[in-house]
């Protein structure tokens, strides 16, 4: 039933601003239209967490935010440089690295890959169980892993390790 | 000319400027791999830049409506950041079950001429 209530209040707010439209009969639609999605596909959205954990875990997300957005522009940079550099094919050296993960909620490990994949440099091929397999474009991209993203995520979803 | 118009056009034209970086590259880059760090990763912190920009500039003229559709301008660029790096885990996956030869560096010094 909680999961239903707060998959529709996401739900309904998400229409109220895609559609903009303040009238009872856009409302009423929009509550219909939230209710069916909410009995339909309750268990979806939030799965099997308690409450304490639910919103601990988007806390710990929107902290984790902001670094990971200074980690892109910084990356986003350094592969403009190696990208507009004339000897481009004397400092890339793509290679695929593996190494295995201490994180253990499937949430955590889906934020860590596509973390690596958001910050340019490297890409996560595949994870099977703990491995990850990792694509990077330069050494000193994969140096940095795992490393202090993984510290960070783990501190941010997973604070009971 | 206000902050706001000042704002925009930073954010635009350092926008344009991951755009264009990541064209160059997915150009100059030797394979289907490195192309995808072009394509896939510049874009996606160029495609917020520029977003962010529109909506900088359509909050010029304050009003509801233009908050509104300023808030609908972000959450494109939430839905880029959780789509795009799925979708390039999804081609580059792909790619390597269908066995697509990576580009191998040449030790030496004519590694810089070798091109695949």
């Amino acid at each position: 039933m909680k999961a239903k209530l707060a998959t529709f209040v996401a739900m309904f707010t998400f229409w109220v601003v895609l559609s903009g439209m303040f009238d009872a009969f856009h409302l009423t639609l929009g509550v219909i239209c939230c209710m069916l999605v909410a009995h339909f596909s309750h268990d979806l959205l939030f799965s099997g967490d308690d409450d304490q954990s639910c919103v601990r875990g988007l806390l710990g997300f929107v902290t984790y935010l902001p670094w990971l957005f200074y980690q892109i522009v910084i990356a986003n940079l350094q592969i403009a440089y190696v990208v507009l550099h004339p000897r481009m094919f004397e400092l890339i050296d793509p290679h695929v690295i593996r190494f295995k993960t201490k994180l253990k909620r499937p949430i955590s490990k889906v934020t860590f890959a596509q973390s690596i994949t958001l910050t340019p440099g490297t890409i996560t091929v595949s994870i099977h169980d703990d491995e990850f397999s990792v694509y990077a474009l330069t050494r000193s991209a994969s140096d940095a892993l795992p490393g202090e993203m993984e510290a960070r995520v783990a501190r941010a979803l997973e604070p009971d390790l | 000319m206000t902050i706001l118009s000042i704002l925009t056009i930073i954010l635009m034209v350092s926008g344009l400027f991951f755009f264009l970086a990541g064209t160059i590259g997915l150009l100059r880059l030797p394979d289907f791999y490195s192309r995808l760090h072009a394509a896939g990763k510049c874009d996606s912190l160029a495609a917020v830049l520029m977003i962010a920009g529109m909506a900088a500039y359509n909050l010029e003229t304050f009003s509801f409506g233009a908050l509104l559709v300023s808030t609908k301008l972000f959450l494109i660029a939430a839905f880029v950041f959780v789509t795009s790096p799925t979708a390039t885990h999804a081609i580059t996956e792909a790619a390597l079950v269908l066995g697509v030869k990576p580009w191998k560096r040449t030790r030496g010094r004519q590694a810089g001429g070798t091109r695949p």
